[in-house]
């Protein structure tokens, strides 16, 4: 009933290939803008914004780059964590070099660098598929781990190995409170995602998903496996170095390398998956059950007023996760995203069931 | 000691390390050819089945018996794997099927250490320690009791597959699961023997492990040791599990010893995985594995 | 279709908690000390984490029920399970920073990463990082690290009274000229922290070093044993590690026939469960210390009385007195006695971080102060000021036995001409690189 496109017809072409075409849909999205840029700020508090919101937009960044590469171009990758650290430390280096260029092309560049690095190894992806692939990314994710510390002018040749960031300014405005900090992330999020919106309706995105349906058909009908395959790998090794370099400016501000471990590697794949591969809106369902989901399990037994020790509620945060995750897959194996559209589907019945 | 010698030395003790990995590479291998499913679950189940075996020890239970009550524990675990997990998700994508035992080794690393405790469990078997040497070469006699279990499972497996009915069925499922289900072969129950055969393969891996390490959560990250020595064999090869063991293992300890120094050391677990993607780019399914068909 | 309807109402029932959850609701009360507590007890490093949270948790339980509290404030604390993850550490720090009435006391993260991540933000929040032990070595300098303190000692510190026990062993520093000696070390900032000491050291006495970085977690240590122990042979070896790497490598010690007697580790790789798992393997095996093993103390026999015999205890009664346990509880001890002198300036009320701080600052026990608290025998005397936040370290060195830590040596100064300049360079840097002003010392006193 409310949720109708009657009565919106379409003019032009560009009208017809909005991103967007409901009108209710733009009102949506117009509504989440403005309680991200504008209500968010205003009324939370810095717990929310600092620890909660903030690593949830930079892990639906990384989300998103992987999500390119692995549901997209169907390329399975587990040297996510890898390609952040190469942002990250990239981005730091830029920073430490040319201390008087703007962060917004600091970022630029390190994304760069870690596109660069993603395409030396995305190229074993010409030859081996799958869960090989995904194997072989883990070479990928170790020998990054060991050349953040190994090598010396990575981290700026420090004693120990860890950094820590310089501080963030804009002209002269320094980046350094919780709010500041959110609207930062929150810009650069939107900006990039908006951008892979726009990417993954292109042709470029239109040859990932024939490479990753049907390679060889794809192959056959014009579609260069190589020249695919690596953009993808570089797009999203794009995306997940701005990632890297975001949640070391912003987030934790010393870096060392098991910040961008196996774990972390798994975990953006862990939001993809959760969140539904193929799907923009799903990277950041995704962050969001996996960067809010243990905390918020981890709290529950004392608001509830249950006396279980740390321990526990630890080891119970674990089953229930895991428990979770078999159970959204048996549910809904296509992810959140697919339950969102589901939904929406539902609502434009409503009230009538069919 | 001359340089040859201690080339064999390190050489020696990469085989034996490598049959160490093998030991937990084969489970995954046994689920993989059977089933489809890339059980990233195996490293909690070694992690799991040492908890339960230790822990059973501890209690002063004699080790005949903490066996036979470890196994039994697996095969209930393998039970309730197929019936809650694999049987909902019959059908789906291979990614679908590893994303779901990435959520059962979440909740097997959290239920065995709430159950028996995040400490370390001291595990001692009587496997002697302490090195022998043949001429100038050191050998690690509790690597060579592993090396010769491991080859005596792989021979008890080799052998059940190839002259058993429930074996012969297994590599029916392992070839077609539709084909196999028109001949009549219950496609639940071979599931549920697979994983508990994985189990025991894991039991054992855990039992030679948490006697190396002692019984502690990083066990399980012994998996990530194994996964070369998976892609190197091919996800689908039993002996390919072993082959490729031995030369991970020794491949990983030569490149330490003799490359290490040059790059500043540690650099054995990338090369170990850069090994098995070198071979994969000369043999995309890895040296023993199925050759992938493509159709179009 | 039912499957749907299911995932929907779990996922509102979901949202609607956390709603519920992510609200601080903490009936404050409001004359009560909050001090926080991060600990791991699950993960690779819980073996290690969970006896140094037992022992935090017991002594601050011990307090409130022999003392009745810090001059009758009581403690409340709140553990925080970091899985000694940095981003898990960030979070809880953030959780708990504001809670209790006047916010919480300090913080002692037990991981350098994690103590790394605090370190930026200790001094916006203002509540002081105690880094026992481990952390930045040049947090040592309170000019720079106002917010910082390496209590005991830093790995800097340890680096050097290794060599010194070394030398002493051998006969004098004159006698290390032309010895072989072997550093293994977790390839991590924590493993690589003490190697400009070693290379310093290296230089001045002459003795060759050979390093050995292990990757984390270190389950295979094979490679790196048969080239230390087989190809170069040293005369002594220490050992920067953490978790499973050190029982794997005193394991791979043994299984080579290395000494262990002249196997050192530092005071991170020297508890029981490092030692345990190897056995027979570990006995002669030896690690810095910075205070005795072993229940010793009239605190040992205080913490049996208020809280063992009346079921209060965190730990299993034989683990209490054990190496990490006495170390978490050391830990927290040295946090009450920073409170209590700081309430000797500021009132018998709970006390905000900044005041904490001062107290830490200004902290001095001596061996009558440590008898008065029961901890005769366990610690050295220490006293802190504006300039030094490690309070004149001594350190150690003890050996296992089988079945318990003995001390073979005396306790050892570190060589304070070479390690004061190398810190206050390194901190020099860090507040260059930051744009901050260090502290004049002379001044304030």
């Amino acid at each position: 009933m409310l949720y109708r496109e009657v009565g919106q017809f379409k003019t032009s072409y560009a009208a017809d290939q909005a991103i967007f075409p409901i009108m209710q849909d733009r009102i949506g999205l117009i509504i989440v803008l403005l309680i991200a840029f504008v209500a968010v700020p205003l009324v939370g508090n810095d717990y929310w914004l600092r620890t909660l919101l903030t690593p949830f937009l930079i892990f639906a960044l990384a989300a998103i780059g992987l999500n390119l590469l692995t549901g997209y171009a169907g390329q399975v990758s587990l040297g996510t964590g890898g390609f952040m650290g190469v942002g990250a430390y990239a981005a730091y280096n830029i920073a430490i070099w040319l201390p008087w260029l703007n962060i917004f092309v600091v970022f630029a560049l390190a994304g760069l660098v870690a596109a660069g690095v993603g395409i030396l190894f995305g190229l074993p992806s010409l030859r081996i598929k799958g869960f090989y692939l995904a194997v072989a990314t883990l070479a990928a994710q170790f020998f990054l781990g060991w050349a953040f510390i190994r090598v010396p002018w990575v981290t700026h040749y420090s004693a120990s190995g860890s950094i820590t960031l310089p501080a963030i300014a804009i002209f002269g405005v320094a980046i350094n409170s919780s709010v500041s900090r959110y609207l930062f992330t929150l810009c650069i999020v939107s900006v990039l995602a908006l951008v892979a919106k726009n990417l993954v309706r292109s042709n470029a995105g239109r040859a990932w998903m024939a490479i990753r349906d049907m390679d060889i058909a794809a192959e056959i009908i014009g579609i260069r496996p190589l020249r695919t395959k690596l953009l993808a790998f570089a797009v999203s090794s794009f995306y997940c170095g701005i990632a890297g370099a975001l949640l070391a400016f912003v987030f934790l501000e010393s870096v060392e390398p098991a910040a961008f471990d196996l774990d972390r590697s798994f975990q953006i794949l862990f939001m993809i998956i959760i969140g539904g591969l193929g799907s923009i809106l799903g990277s950041f369902l995704g962050a969001a059950f996996i960067t809010l989901l243990p905390i918020f399990l981890n709290r529950v037994p004392t608001t509830l007023g249950l006396p279980l020790g740390t321990a526990t509620i630890s080891h119970l945060e674990f089953m229930t996760f895991g428990a979770l995750i078999v159970f959204f897959l048996v549910v809904e194996p296509h992810g959140l995203a697919r339950l969102w559209q589901i939904g929406k589907e539902k609502l434009r019945l409503w009230p009538f069931p069919h | 000691m001359t340089p040859v010698s201690f080339i064999i030395e390190v050489t020696v003790g990469g085989l034996l390390t490598g049959v160490m990995y093998s030991l937990v590479a084969l489970g995954f291998v046994l689920i993989y050819k059977a089933s489809g499913v890339f059980n990233y679950a195996q490293g909690s189940m070694v992690l799991f089945a040492a908890l339960s075996f230790v822990g059973q020890l501890e209690l002063g239970m004699p080790i005949w018996l903490a066996v036979l009550v470890t196994v039994a524990i697996m095969v209930a675990l393998a039970y309730v794997v197929e019936r809650l997990v694999l049987r909902p998700l019959v059908n789906q994508e291979q990614i679908t099927l590893f994303m779901a035992t990435i959520g059962i080794s979440f909740f097997l690393d959290g239920f065995g250490q709430e159950i028996w405790g995040s400490d370390v469990h001291t595990l001692n078997i009587g496997i002697p320690q302490n090195p022998i040497f043949l001429g100038d070469v050191l050998i690690n006699q509790f690597d060579l009791i592993a090396a010769v279990v491991a080859g005596s499972l792989v021979a008890a497996l080799a052998l059940f597959f190839q002259y058993t009915r429930v074996g012969r069925a297994l590599r029916a499922v392992a070839d077609d699961h539709q084909a196999a289900m028109s001949v009549g072969i219950p496609l639940k129950s071979i599931w549920v023997v697979v994983w508990s055969a994985a189990g025991i393969v894991a039991l054992v891996a855990g039992i030679m492990w948490g006697s190396k390490l002692g019984v502690q959560f990083s066990v399980a990250l012994v998996a990530l040791k194994a996964l070369p020595v998976l892609i190197l064999g091919g996800f689908t090869s039993i002996p390919g599990a072993i082959i490729g063991g031995l030369i991970i293992g020794a491949g990983e300890k030569l490149s330490e010893v003799f490359l290490g120094p040059m790059l500043g050391g540690g650099i054995e677990t990338w090369f170990a995985y850069m090994l098995a993607m070198l071979v994969l780019l000369i043999r995309p399914q890895g040296l023993f594995g199925e050759r992938i068909i493509e159709r179009v | 279709m039912f499957g749907h309807r299911l995932v929907t109402s779990v996922l509102s029932a979901a949202i609607a908690t956390f709603a519920l959850a992510g609200i601080d609701a903490t009936a404050q009360a409001q004359n009560e000390q909050f001090i926080p507590s991060l600990v791991y007890r699950t993960g690779p490093y819980a073996p290690n984490g969970i006896p140094f949270a037992n022992g935090y948790a017991d002594y601050l339980a011990l307090v409130n029920e022999r003392d009745g509290g810090i001059n009758g404030v009581k403690i409340i604390t709140e553990e925080c399970e970091t899985g000694y993850a940095t981003d898990r550490g960030v979070e809880c720090y953030e959780r708990l920073k504001n809670k209790g009435p006047t916010g919480a006391a300090a913080f002692s993260p037990l991981s350098t990463g994690i103590t790394y991540a605090l370190i930026e933000r200790a001094p916006v929040d203002k509540i002081p990082i105690v880094s026992m032990g481990y952390g930045r070595a040049d947090s040592a300098d309170g000019a720079v690290f106002t917010w910082v303190f390496p209590l005991l000692g830093t790995y800097w510190t340890q680096a050097d009274t290794l060599v010194h026990y070394v030398a002493m062993q051998e006969g004098g520093y004159d006698k290390l000229k032309g010895k072989k000696i072997a550093f293994i070390y977790h390839d991590s900032p924590y493993g690589k922290e003490p190697i400009p000491v070693f290379q310093a050291l290296s230089k001045i006495h002459g003795f060759e070093l050979e390093m050995y970085p292990v990757a984390a977690p270190g389950l295979e240590q094979k490679s790196t044993w048969l080239q230390l122990a087989r190809q170069f042979r040293p005369d002594w070896t220490f050992m920067w590690g953490w978790g499973v790497m050190n029982s794997t490598a005193i394991k791979e010690a043994a299984a080579i026939g290395y000494p262990r007697d002249h196997f050192i580790g530092v005071w991170w790789s020297g508890a029981e469960p490092d030692v345990i798992p190897a056995g027979d393997g570990a006995i002669g095996y030896k690690s810095g210390a910075m205070h005795a093993a072993g229940p010793v103390a009239a605190v040992h026999q205080d913490i049996f009385k208020y809280l063992y015999d009346k079921g209060k205890g965190a730990a299993k009664r034989e683990e209490v007195g054990q190496v990490l346990y006495n170390r978490g509880m050391i830990n927290a001890a040295l946090v009450v006695e920073a409170i209590r002198t700081a309430q000797g300036k500021f009132g018998n009320k709970p006390l905000t971080g900044e005041q904490v701080r001062w107290g830490l600052e200004n902290l001095n026990l001596d061996d009558k102060r440590i008898k008065e608290i029961s901890f005769d025998g366990l610690i050295a005397p220490l006293k802190l000021s504006c300039a030094n936040h490690e309070g004149e370290p001594k350190v150690r060195i003890q050996q296992w036995d089988g079945k318990k830590w003995t001390f073979v040596s005396d306790w050892l100064t570190p060589d304070e001409k070479l390690l004061r300049p190398m810190v206050e360079e390194s901190a020099n840097k860090y507040a260059k690189d930051k744009n901050i002003t260090p502290r004049d010392c002379a001044k304030e006193s």
